[in-house]
């Protein structure tokens, strides 16, 4: 229940898109969102509501980050 | 699953790198830092994190199972709805959590219509499919379920669907646990998810008022480790700050659009916690607004308010972080996921769930 798992859109319907969690496709519902989605978006879903949008890129970010931190300390 | 893999922080690499940088940061004195989430307690647990700490670092799992804190009452509340003819809807762990006599799945072995669903929004397809039927939401969870909860309640269900509200906020929680007593907690692992709806800021006047460090952290190992290391090196530093490790899902706002509806929806009530005792403001009890689908007020039954407390187990102890699973004499022996003594066994994301599946502490 508690798990949230970082998931591609497939499609989009009002405030229900469509997603695939490991190959089942399901529906998540965008009302708490906030935001717009499209498909290709990566969506952080809780008990089948979105939470939140997520940037692959950020994701790359926090990477550069840690390798800074990597070659800063001391 | 492949689509995910940018999000998956794991290279050996960069671990060991953390965990010299770890040992670099390591106190003087040995030091306590709790998480209050099970995804995380499954994370350090499946990747053998505990091993990468330095001696004297200790993360333990507090309150972060919401199957496992939801107290007895609710489950009974839940088990007489169930009995007394309504369909009852609810999330898979939460139908064999002990109540003071039966759990969910005995009662439907009784005949009860129990039903597992995996949304809010499903439990309001099901009272859509049964109109003559009461249908009842046991809600559970923390501020990641609690807004699918409030989007149904405000998007106009049906007359006979009804929430049972046992959510349950974190940052209450958080103050509680520094207010015990036995407090030895150096600082926390704020949960990665709970912190994307309620933002970083959420916790700033704890970090103040308490002086402890509060780092957000996110689920996979490097994301742990990094927050274990930022802990440290605010204990080094003498600082007591909240700091986000988890940017790419957390911001210092958080949503604010889920905020609004458990807002709209809810009203923070002082509520009981499963081994800890009552806490001030840590429950969400439905709107009088929509009084009308509160299964507290629109179908009263009577409960025992007691506290059930299976003989010999240490769950209230696991939940405050006073205690780890292998500390019960019972665990793994009389206490096993196919025949849990506590609550802390049964919900996947209790900690004596993830001990035993996992192994917990022998991977130090
Ligand atoms: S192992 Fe079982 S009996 Fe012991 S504390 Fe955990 S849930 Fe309770």
């Amino acid at each position: 229940m508690c798990l949230a798992v970082p998931t591609q859109v497939r499609a989009v319907d009002g405030n229900v898109a469509t997603v695939a969690v490991q190959g089942v496709q399901t529906k998540v519902r965008l009302d708490a969102l906030g935001e717009g989605v499209a498909v290709g978006d990566y969506l952080l879903v809780h008990a089948g509501f979105a939470i939140r949008k997520l940037d692959p890129q950020d994701a790359q970010e926090t990477l550069a980050l840690l390798d800074e931190l990597f070659s800063s300390s001391p | 699953m492949s689509e995910g893999a940018a999000f998956q922080f794991r290279d050996p690499g960069r671990a060991r790198e953390l965990a010299a940088l770890l040992r670099r940061y390591a106190p003087p004195e040995p030091v306590r830092i709790v998480h209050v989430c099970g995804t995380h307690e499954m994370a350090i647990a499946q990747y053998g994190l505990r091993s990468l700490l330095p001696p004297g670092v200790e993360v333990l799992e507090g309150p972060g199972c919401p199957v496992c804190v939801t107290p007895t009452a609710d489950l009974d509340r839940a088990v007489k709805l169930a009995l007394g003819g309504a369909i009852l809807c609810t999330f898979g762990d939460m139908t064999r959590v002990p109540g003071t006599r039966l759990t969910l799945a005995e009662a439907r072995a009784r005949g009860a219509d129990v039903r597992i669903v995996l949304s809010a929004a499903d439990a309001v397809e099901v009272a859509r499919a049964h109109p003559g039927r009461t249908v009842v939401f046991f809600a559970v969870g923390f501020e990641t379920t609690a807004p699918g909860t409030a989007a149904v309640l405000l998007d106009h269900p049906p007359a006979n669907f009804f929430v049972l509200s046992a959510h349950k906020l974190i940052p209450p929680a958080l103050a509680a646990l520094l207010a015990a007593p036995s407090r030895r907690i150096a600082g926390f692992l704020a949960p990665g998810h709970v912190s994307t709806v309620i933002g970083a800021r959420a916790y700033r006047a704890i970090a103040a008022e308490h002086r402890v460090p509060i780092v957000v952290a996110g689920f996979e190992p490097l994301d742990i480790l990094y927050a274990v290391l930022l802990v440290l090196r605010q204990l080094r530093e003498g600082r007591a700050e909240v700091e986000n490790a988890y940017p790419r899902a957390v911001t210092e706002a958080g949503n604010v659009r889920a905020q609004e509806l458990l807002r709209e929806a809810f009203e923070p009530a002082p509520a009981r916690w499963r081994g800890i005792g009552e806490i001030p403001g840590s429950g969400l009890r439905v709107r009088d607004e929509l009084a009308a689908h509160d299964a507290a007020r629109a179908l009263p039954v009577e409960v025992e308010e007691g506290e059930e407390k299976p003989p010999g187990c240490r769950c209230a102890e696991v939940l405050l972080a006073q205690a780890v699973p292998s500390d019960c004499p019972l665990f793994r022996t009389r206490c096993t996921p196919l025949a849990p003594v506590g609550p802390c066994m049964v919900g996947a994301e209790g900690a004596c769930h993830v001990w035993y599946r996992y192994g917990g502490r022998p991977a130090l």
